[in-house]
């Protein structure tokens, strides 16, 4: 078969290993998903050359956009591509209708959470939700309580991620709510999907997602303190050494906004200024990408140099909006995330549309005792973590790890939760010149602000490698353009 | 603008400025030393390092070419082509929002250019291409940044730096030579004095300017004085001083604060003492003196640029 002959369809789907885990595009029996024909009928039409073609100018794109990560600490300091995967990943306007529904009822029960927990805390008075488990989470922050936030929102922006279980259910892994990252990478991922592939595009009729620049602009304009009519926004970066700095440029520059340091800020008498060339001007909402811990040495860490100096005074003070709330960390606890239904019946009394995953408290003994009994099938993690940081995967762990676990389970109860090892739902990838199925997951981005937006589709995370289950870009994962379909 | 990115922009400027300014002073003197006759290469190199301003680490050790190499890649003294280059792309990536890509991938390409292997060998093979490879790709970067970035507050501020670095470097490059220019040594003999004035007109790249303006008739205070108060070339420090006036004036048009008495009045003396003057009263006077207050007053602006725009008191700037 010469070059320019279209990829045999045998030779493009050769190595597709189908089991247990639902396929993102093909059924148990091989046959292709309905929604994914025109997808599937498209590759194997492409001569084998052009997908390469297509590869190889997908990722000139990116490079050009400057989507790369540069290797500081190497002399030659190569800028690298940030990895993803050339095939879109869709989801059909059904499908998509319930997860926004699930989401936005989440997201809705998580912020009154949070204002509950911060003021008369009427859900642990009422015992749905044990009071020492909010009590001794790291990220509960006292000087939250009482505090009184614009609109009452504390989550503004929401990354959660759901998984695709083997029934072809959508459920809710975890709740990101301190400061999700991945956007950007959503939406140069469409821009460069667009320019590869445009008349499948077209011919799909995708649901647009530019716009969410725009979106976050009005949630964050939306939540500026009474009296300030034409606000002044600004996004905090930790800077330059920051891995998702790029994202923080590029969101900044999308939205108009400057893009500000800690070191740029000073507050007096409880308000915060910029520091510019044109001299001190006043900041009215920040959209914060510092953690908590650093955003203010005189409330929370003193050694921190990222953040501003009496920002917290000035936050409950009211001068100054910053978003998401301090303390949100809380409710993205992955032994609060076990309540999230609870919240949803509590809060909304609705039953929750989108489930949680089966998930083990490991403070509560009799889970514990079955956990440490079984952790070689089980998936532990630390409830504070993320980027898949302290996570044990049982099945493909040795035995000095687990030993190594469930001694840390036994110093630290509360800080673990365990679930079973899902084997959730894996799309094509183009591996070489054909496919192969790997595991991806789903975040998409919710906006809170006057009202509850959400992006269709947002961010798709690969486990790049064949047979892992870590899709975090951190540890190796990469990502692809998802695609809601009108 | 962000005091912070107007500062990074500043030094990136200042820092490419004076890489480009070794380049040019280091060709010219290798040139110069193939001339024997007139000084000795270490007398030579003695007058390059003083006009540097940076001696540190640069003590002559009779072999050229190993001390050519520690002016282009040292890392450490403060006047050497990698060190001014390092610190320029440090600058531009704190700031990488504020330039263009292009301004950045220019840049970039420079900084691992200049760390490479390559540039080592072709160094050795060549020293007069390898100068001027790395001076194109300076040319490069302030080429597009003319042309991809927006001329607002930010890029008045690399004309700032980049003004600024140039008069101070050209003031500090006359003080050094003036001696050696008005008073020529009896036994030299009228060429070489020749090839030493041309010599310092092409450190500042403005032999062919100035013959456009004077001839080929090169006298030693026309040289000054084209090099000194020439209103229409870029590299004399009269055009140097109202670019920069150009650059603070065009930097308040943008803001809301009146200017500050203290820089308008610094760089109208500046103004005033090159605008006003003639070559004669110079030369009649102490120019060594004269000089060295350029030097000073260029010291002073950037010290008040500093304290009014970048490092200015919360309290004196609420109370304005």
């Amino acid at each position: 078969m010469s070059a320019s002959h279209p990829v045999e369809l045998d030779t493009l789907y050769g190595e597709y290993p189908l089991d247990e885990a639902f396929d993102e595009m093909r059924q148990a029996n091989g046959g292709v998903r309905a929604h994914y024909r025109a997808l599937s009928d498209t590759l194997a039409r492409l001569p084998e050359e052009e997908l390469q073609r297509c590869k190889q100018s997908a990722d000139l794109s990116f490079l050009t956009q400057g989507i790369t990560f540069t290797v500081y600490g190497r002399e030659e300091g190569t800028e690298r591509i940030f990895p993803y995967d050339l095939l879109p990943r869709l989801i059909t306007a059904p499908e998509w209708d319930r997860v926004e529904r699930g989401l936005t009822q989440r997201i809705t029960a998580l912020n009154l959470f949070l204002r509950d927990v911060y003021s008369d805390a009427k859900i642990l008075n009422d015992k749905v939700i044990p009071s020492e488990l909010v009590y001794s989470c790291k990220h509960y922050r006292r000087q939250m309580r009482g505090l009184q936030v614009p609109r009452n929102v504390y989550i503004a922006v929401v990354g959660s991620d759901l998984l695709r279980l083997t029934t072809g259910e959508f459920v809710v892994l975890e709740d990101n709510l301190r400061v999700p990252s991945g956007v950007s990478y959503m939406l140069t991922n469409r821009r460069v999907m667009k320019r590869t592939f445009p008349q499948l595009f077209s011919s799909y009729g995708v649901r647009p997602i530019e716009h969410y620049p725009q979106l976050l602009l009005s949630t964050l304009r939306s939540l500026a303190p009474e009296g300030r009519p034409e606000p002044n926004i600004v996004l905090l970066t930790p800077g330059v050494f920051n891995s998702a700095y790029f994202e923080h440029t590029y969101l900044a520059r999308q939205m108009g906004i400057d893009l500000v340091e800690g070191r740029d800020l000073v507050t007096h008498d409880n308000i915060v200024y910029m520091r510019t060339t044109d001299g001190l001007k006043r900041v009215d909402v920040i959209y914060r990408r510092v953690d908590d811990d650093f955003s203010d040495p005189l409330a929370f860490r003193a050694d921190s140099s990222l953040g501003c100096a009496g920002l917290f005074n000035a936050y409950r003070a009211g001068n100054v909006t910053v978003t998401n709330a301090f303390g949100t960390g809380l409710a993205d606890d992955k032994a609060i995330y076990t309540y999230v239904p609870k919240m949803i019946r509590y809060y909304l009394d609705e039953d929750p549309i989108l489930p949680n995953v089966e998930t083990y408290l490991l403070s509560e003994d009799n889970e514990r005792r079955h956990v440490l009994a079984n952790l070689d099938k089980l998936v532990v993690k630390a409830v504070g973590e993320s980027g898949g940081y302290g996570m044990l995967i049982g099945p493909q762990s040795t035995a000095g790890q687990r030993e190594e676990f469930a001694r840390q389970i036994e110093s630290n109860p509360r800080n673990y939760i365990a679930q079973p090892t899902l084997a959730f739902s894996r799309a094509p990838c183009l591996i070489g010149n054909h496919l192969e199925p790997r595991h991806v997951d789903l975040r998409p981005y919710i906006l809170f602000g006057d009202k509850v937006n959400i992006v269709p589709g947002g961010l798709t995370r690969v486990a790049l490698e064949r047979g892992s289950l870590v899709v975090n870009s951190s540890q190796g994962g990469g990502s692809k353009d998802t695609w809601v379909l009108e | 603008m962000l005091s912070r990115v107007a500062d990074s922009l500043y030094w990136m400027s200042r820092y490419l400025e004076r890489a480009e300014n070794t380049l040019r002073q280091l060709d010219v003197a290798m040139g110069l030393m193939l001339d024997t006759g007139a000084a000795s290469p270490e007398t030579r190199w003695k007058r390059l390092v003083a006009s540097l301003g940076q001696d540190s680490g640069l003590d002559w050790n009779g072999d050229l070419e190993s001390m050519a190499g520690k002016l282009v890649f040292d890392q450490i003294n403060q006047a050497a082509v990698t060190f001014c280059i390092n610190g320029a792309r440090e600058n531009a990536r704190q700031v990488r929002e504020e330039i263009s890509s292009e301004q950045w991938q220019r840049l970039n390409r420079l900084f691992h250019y200049i760390h490479s292997p390559r540039a080592q060998t072709e160094f050795r093979s060549n020293i007069g291409d390898a100068l001027a490879t790395v001076l194109d790709g300076i040319h490069l970067f302030t080429g597009v940044s003319a042309a991809t970035m927006i001329h607002g507050p930010g890029w008045q501020f690399i004309r700032l730096g980049r003004y600024l670095e140039r008069a101070y470097a050209t003031a500090t490059l006359l003080e050094v030579y003036q001696s050696d220019l008005l008073q020529p040594q009896e036994r030299e003999y009228a060429g070489y004095q020749y090839i030493e004035m041309v010599g310092l007109l092409r450190c500042c790249t403005s032999f062919e300017a100035y013959c456009q303006v004077y001839t080929a008739d090169v006298s030693p205070d026309r040289v000054l004085e084209f090099l000194l108060l020439n209103q229409n070339f870029p590299h004399a420090i009269r055009f140097c001083v109202d670019s920069i006036r150009d650059a603070v004036e065009a930097i308040h048009r943008g803001g809301s604060r009146r200017p500050s008495d203290e820089l308008t009045a610094g760089i109208g003396r500046l103004h005033a003492m090159l605008g006003f003057t003639s070559i004669g009263e110079i030369l009649g006077g102490d120019p060594a003196a004269f000089l060295h207050t350029i030097r000073e007053q260029c010291l002073r602006i950037h010290e008040i640029i500093y304290r009014y725009y970048v490092h200015y008191s919360i309290q004196s700037a609420l109370a304005s």
